[in-house]
């Protein structure tokens, strides 16, 4: 377990000096311009814009570091050739594999995390610059902590996201990887039309492999609850950790593939 | 390094110069065809916004602000508003609980050209659209009534949604005494001014903008009314029309230049009263009796 901890840390640190915490910057950036520019363009729908904005900003950001830092996880060890040296080591491969998908979640967290606090900061000076009788209008405060349920789901998806393109990147290359996550990506929000494939087909075995897949790929249109918090709809806590449960579920489930297929690679 | 740097400010302002250069001679060369709206089928672009169709509804929604604002102040005679309907229609399509684009899109099409595409349909459609993603939004059914009371003057089927409105959860009672009012004496302007008095008690600026709009016009009708029954008492005193304001200062009708409730003079031509065409009020709606 520690062995897993120090690498999960030096994934982190490496992605420090990749300079990847940047996002935030742009996000920040992003999220005050947009708000000071939007006043003038919404006819007074800055607050559910900004709302929008910011939990699609946190997604994208997010799924883009997962992507692009899950594929070379792997891949730059054996490019590098550090991979011997580091296998030379005590380290059993599951402990190399389980520590990099660590060090990844982890930079993911701060990242989300910063992102969070960045959100609420300007929706809470957004708060002030509007009157009480145009506040009570909205379907929920500027701050409501109801947006953190998306929050968390979407940091599950991120977690989903990392799994897969570690996963991936274990037996191929990073651009092969990087277009597979994503396609799978794309694929798992079109989760619903698997499911009524059968509406639409006559033959029984596209309908029976439609539905096989509709249970085995992600679904990630399960992660996306934003629209419902925005519009302060009720998400049940209980969905909220039935989703999580599964994606944790998934993520084990690809990365214990992950560590067969790394175990199973010959470095000579 | 020095020499880099130099180099470097220089590429800047050549950047920037050239920028100027291509501002001055206008621009891009204005495109021969209006604005586009690329996908058209709200089922294709909620699939193609993945997990992202809240985001695409608010670029929706401004792009019709944008369209509907830049063409309301082009103030071209033969505006059409083309794209309204889609952009709303898409809008709502990917996001079906934006109710202010709704509440605004309807109005937005309802308004008789040039301030609008004076498509009441569209904007009954647009409404029953919202009805049907939110059976229990009264405020909907209210505004369809709106509409077949302002811009349609069908009395019934006006009373028919407001009392519809009334009997929803929520619905606010004095709807009910509406739909009575409306059926018994549609069109007068005293039940239009509870109508929008009622609107503009909206939660949305916007729509309380319109509503003070309205009751401003409503009002400058009144002054009108006024200022034709004196035009009418000099004509038929002098036995000739009136040719201007100062006949009637002169014979004691009036003492200064009558003015609208925006500020803006009133016109009168032979012997027939109107509002400036620069008023912010105009065009005024559809004559209403008292």
């Amino acid at each position: 377990m520690r062995m897993i901890g120090h690498i999960a840390v030096n994934v982190f640190k490496e992605s420090v000096r990749d300079k990847v915490l940047y996002n935030l910057v742009a996000f920040a950036v992003l999220l005050i311009a947009v708000s000071y520019l939007l006043g003038q363009l919404t006819a007074g729908q800055d607050v559910k814009i900004i709302k929008d904005l910011g939990l699609a900003a946190i997604a994208t950001f997010g799924l883009f570091i997962a992507v692009f830092i899950g594929i070379g996880l792997v891949w730059k060890e054996v490019e590098r050739r550090s991979i011997y040296s580091l296998l030379s080591k005590p380290i059993r491969r599951s402990e190399f594999i389980l520590g990099k998908y660590a060090g990844l979640v982890l930079t993911l967290l701060v990242n989300v995390s910063v992102m969070t606090v960045a959100f609420y900061a300007v929706l809470a000076y957004l708060d002030t610059q509007f009157a009480e009788t145009v506040r009570a209008s909205w379907p929920a405060p500027a701050t409501d902590p109801g947006m953190l349920k998306a929050i968390v789901l979407i940091f599950v998806e991120l977690m989903l996201v990392t799994a897969i393109a570690l996963f991936l990147s274990t037996f191929s290359s990073p651009f092969l990887s990087a277009a597979l996550t994503f396609g799978l990506w794309v694929i798992g929000h079109f989760n619903a039309d698997l499911r009524n494939f059968e509406a639409v087909v006559e033959s029984p075995a596209a309908a029976w492999l439609a539905r096989a897949l509709y249970y085995v790929l992600p679904n990630f249109a399960a992660f996306d609850v934003k629209s419902q918090v925005v519009h302060a709809l009720r998400v049940d806590a209980s969905y909220v950790v039935t989703t999580a449960l599964y994606g944790g579920v998934y993520v084990a489930l690809l990365l214990t593939g992950a560590v067969i297929v790394f175990s199973r690679r010959d470095f000579k | 390094m020095k020499r880099l740097y130099i180099v470097l400010i220089l590429l800047l302002g050549g950047v920037i110069g050239l920028q100027a250069v291509h501002e001055q001679r206008g621009g891009v060369p204005a495109a021969s065809t209006p604005g586009f709206v690329y996908v058209r089928s709200p089922e294709a672009m909620k699939r193609l916004a993945l997990s992202y169709d809240s985001l695409l509804a608010d670029v929706y929604w401004i792009r019709s602000v944008q369209h509907y604002g830049g063409t309301r102040l082009a103030n071209d005679p033969d505006a059409k508003y083309e794209l309204l309907y889609p952009l709303l229609d898409l809008t709502t399509s990917l996001d079906p609980r934006f109710n202010v684009a709704y509440l605004f899109g309807a109005l937005f099409l309802a308004g008789p050209p040039p301030g609008g595409p004076g498509r009441t349909d569209q904007a009954i459609a647009l409404l029953e659209k919202g009805l049907q993603a939110q059976p229990d939004k009264w405020e909907f059914a209210e505004n369809i009534g709106f509409v077949h009371y302002w811009w349609r003057q069908d009395y019934p089927a006006a009373a028919a949604w407001f009392k519809r409105a009334a009997d929803m959860p929520g619905g606010p009672f004095w709807l009910t005494s509406m739909a009575a009012v409306t059926l018994a004496e549609g069109g007068r302007r005293d039940s239009s001014r509870v109508l929008w008095q009622e609107i503009a008690k909206s939660d949305l600026e916007g729509m309380r903008n319109e509503a003070h709009r309205r009751l401003a016009q409503l009002d400058a009708m009144d002054q009108i009314d006024q200022l034709q029954a004196a035009a009418d008492a000099y004509e038929r005193q002098a036995g000739r029309p009136v040719a201007g304001w100062d006949d009637l200062r002169r014979a004691g009708y009036l003492r200064g230049s009558p003015i609208d409730p925006t500020g803006t003079p009133y016109r009168i031509q032979s012997g027939r009263v109107m509002l400036g065409e620069s008023s912010r009020l105009y065009p005024l709606p559809v004559q209403t009796g008292r």
